[in-house]
């Protein structure tokens, strides 16, 4: 897709969608708000009506959500590809059940913790790794993915690791004695994380730092000529990426309670990349869609056929490229387009 | 008018879900008249796929109950979920089959992992996650975990066994180890120095660990062949228990050698490590084998065929986890048998702990099933047997890895 038709696009959408951030103006403006206020209302309101478990999927969609966010900033604005974006989900997963298993840290502490570790191990590996070009840093960033579990495993790390057993986490109850069930409290608490990075994320992106990196992503020749830092912001997006995804680990291991080598392989990472390519590049709310599909569409391909899961789950995910070759953000840019036009 | 959509859609939202949520007033979850509802999660997809067929054999077990009138007039309805062997999957998978599908009882769910990731959440909800398909031996836990029962023997039985073996028949020896260096290895090694008792100390002179991230272990056999052990114990996974029967055939030393259950399969382990070299290896077996001619002949497996090629047709004969998935089916029908009228989940777990020489055909011959409150692990016995160059024989008698 060429590089106009994005940001034209992004900005459509910021109209229609995500407005609550003051971006856009005058009617859309106003538009925008109300279908995010309504849309916040029915999150809120959905852990009080629905099933426990369904909850906890919701949880989980989030928490996917949030990581993908993070794969977001860094492949859609950025235009740097990462497989390995479950090494910082693993990191930032193993931080959290280690504060909190290890050394009593409250749930809510690990957090920020979990994504400052995630963001030095990010800019750390990115240092060398992003005077790559894209294919060859997708290959390095695959190596981390495939080395992760591994690492995870060793002996002299078992002590806090727990080896192959992994670690068991008690789920936090509700605060102030709240009425809350701790499906209930979790969904909430990640709803509310969640939306704050993702307010941040549109901040970052529309600030002047945001246009250096979108700028690097266009065209890095031009981008270097207006003065900008190219290894500077890439390697400072690569670890804001893994801030995003770290937090995200760090979530779901509060809400599965339970941490193991083997939860972050790299199909887990591969899955965060279908995510964001359904969800849409380069459009943040889309990651909450992508969520949505690496959680559910297995499930239903299971539901079809168990024997032959994985070649239905194909066929879903080759039917929406081809439905919506630019994920679904694609598609509602479109179809809003098209209304637009008919209007005229 | 904008924000009163918005109350409509949220309240759209509130009853549609109220709609959904089933009545709860029965009394024994997932159990009607007709029917009881069975939860299962197996790896149908992901790294451990091969084992899925674990959780199709007893499906079609299932059907071949229901076909034939079900457990006391009730038919067994199975709902069998893929976890890819991911705990978190697992956790997802577990809560749909006890809040979603209202399932009286999760039963073999498969894999360590996975097990661990949901055993707090059975315990806290009170369903019974019961006959775990892994050998590690935490499942044994009733005090602890009420809810959690194994099935098979677990490594610290088998270790047991191993060291029942070498003081009965080779009081002298000096013992070597590689084990690996996780979970399973540590659980199957403090097993072994059990069953050797108080002799552990003096008996073994070397233990060497490997890591499964290691690409070979040949140095590792090479100290043990320098320690001077002539009593070698392998508790390795395939790939590396191939790696061990070569090399130490290699070096020309010719150790008595035990080698753990899990890498007895003579497809996966002994013909890439070369059949001649694994001639005379001791290991152990409580399922009998398709491959063996004299169990073929037993009535049990002419049952277990018929059954295939009647309910299974294109499962194979060959892969063990065809009889592994039997065996086990038929011990829950046992107990829901037992269980009789009453099939709430504690009457359900209180016959699980209540099945008295409860005989499997195709277990080896001998092995009974026994469970009491305190014994929350059903097989506890195995036979030793021996590779010829071709095949595994069984001999001696049954062995029991309960401490006595």
């Amino acid at each position: 897709m060429s590089v106009n038709e994005d940001i034209k696009y992004d900005a459509k959408l910021d109209g229609i969608l995500d407005a609550a951030t003051g971006a856009g103006t005058g009617k859309s403006r106003s538009l925008g708000s109300v279908v995010t206020l309504c849309l916040l209302a029915v999150a809120v309101v959905l852990p009080f009506v629905a099933q426990g478990f369904v909850v906890f999927q919701l949880t989980m969609v989030m928490v996917y959500g949030i990581a993908i966010m993070g794969l977001n900033i860094l492949t859609g604005f950025n235009g740097q590809f990462s497989l390995g974006h479950s090494a910082f989900f693993a990191i930032g997963a193993y931080t959290a059940a280690i504060l909190m298993e290890s050394f009593g840290v409250s749930y809510v502490w690990t957090l920020p913790a979990a994504g400052l570790t995630a963001f030095v191990a990010g800019f750390l590996f990115g240092l060398p790794a992003l005077r790559l070009e894209p294919i060859y840093l997708a290959l390095a960033t695959f190596a981390l993915a495939v080395a992760m579990p591994q690492f995870l495993k060793l002996t002299p790390f078992e002590h806090w690791t727990g080896g192959v057993q992994g670690i068991v986490i008690l789920k936090p109850d509700a605060p102030f004695g709240l009425p809350l069930s701790q499906d209930q409290w979790l969904y909430l608490f990640t709803l509310g994380v969640g939306f704050g990075l993702y307010l941040a994320a549109r901040n970052i992106i529309a600030s002047r730092t945001g246009r250096a990196i979108q700028a690097i992503r266009d065209n890095p020749i031009a981008a270097r000529a207006m003065g900008i830092n190219l290894s500077l912001y890439k390697t400072l997006t690569f670890g804001v990426s893994a801030f995003y995804t770290g937090v995200a680990g760090a979530l779901s291991a509060i809400v599965v309670q339970f941490v193991a080598p083997d939860s972050y392989t790299l199909v887990l990472a591969v899955a965060f990349l279908v995510g964001m390519v359904i969800g849409g590049v380069g459009w943040l709310p889309g990651s909450l869609i992508g969520g949505a599909f690496i959680l559910f569409v297995p499930n239903i391909a299971e539901g079809v056929s168990k024997g032959l899961s994985g070649a239905v789950y194909g066929i879903i995910l080759l039917l929406i490229i081809y439905i919506a070759p630019s994920g679904v953000g694609g598609l509602l840019h479109k179809t809003a387009d098209y209304f637009a036009r008919r209007r005229k | 008018m904008a924000l009163r959509t918005c109350t409509l859609l949220a309240m759209a939202v509130g009853a549609s879900a109220l709609a959904a949520a089933p009545a709860m007033a029965q009394t024994a979850p997932g159990v009607t008249d007709t029917e009881i509802k069975i939860g299962n999660i197996n790896p149908y997809s992901g790294p451990a796929s091969a084992y899925g067929v674990i959780g199709k054999t007893i499906g079609a077990y299932f059907a071949k109950i229901n076909a034939e009138g079900g457990v006391n007039g009730r038919k067994i309805n199975y709902i069998s979920y893929d976890d890819g062997y991911s705990p978190p999957k697992a956790v997802e998978q577990a809560r749909k089959l006890v809040e979603s599908d209202e399932v009286a009882i999760v039963f073999q769910p498969l894999g360590t992992p996975s097990n661990s990731a949901i055993q707090k959440y059975m315990n806290s909800k009170q369903v019974p996650q019961l006959f775990v398909a892994t050998g590690a031996t935490k499942w044994n836990d009733p005090k602890n975990f009420p809810w959690t029962m194994g099935w098979q023997p677990n490594y610290q039985t088998e270790g047991k066994i191993y060291g029942k073996y070498i003081a009965d028949n080779l009081p002298n020896g000096k013992v070597g180890v590689i084990f690996q260096n996780d979970d399973y290895g540590k659980d199957l090694l403090k097993g072994l120095k059990d069953g050797l008792g108080a002799k552990a100390a003096s008996m073994i002179i070397a233990e060497v660990p490997y890591e499964v991230s290691v690409p070979t272990i040949d140095s590792q056999i090479v100290q043990l062949k320098g320690s001077g052990a002539d009593i070698l114990v392998t508790i390795a996974t395939p790939k590396f228990a191939a790696q061990v029967i070569r090399k130490v055939a290699e070096l020309g030393w010719k150790p008595t050698h035990f080698l753990n259950n899990v890498a007895i399969s003579v497809g996966a382990v002994i013909k890439p490590a070369g059949p001649e070299n694994a001639k005379d290896i001791l290991s152990t077996a409580y399922l009998k084998d398709a491959t063996d001619p004299a169990d073929k002949e037993s009535p049990a497996f002419k049952e277990w065929e018929a059954f295939m090629d009647k309910y299974y047709p294109d499962g194979n004969k060959l892969d063990g986890s065809t009889v592994f998935g039997y065996a086990a089916a038929q011990t829950m029908v046992q107990v829901l048998k037992q269980a009789g009228k009453d099939l709430s989940r504690a009457n359900i777990m209180k016959e699980a702990a209540n099945l008295k020489n409860f005989e499997i055909g195709v277990l080896v011959d001998g092995i009974k099933v026994n469970t009491s409150p305190s014994d929350f692990a059903p097989i506890e016995q195995l036979q030793m047997q021996k590779f010829d160059g071709e095949r595994w024989h069984r001999f001696g008698p049954v062995m029991s890895g309960e401490s006595s």
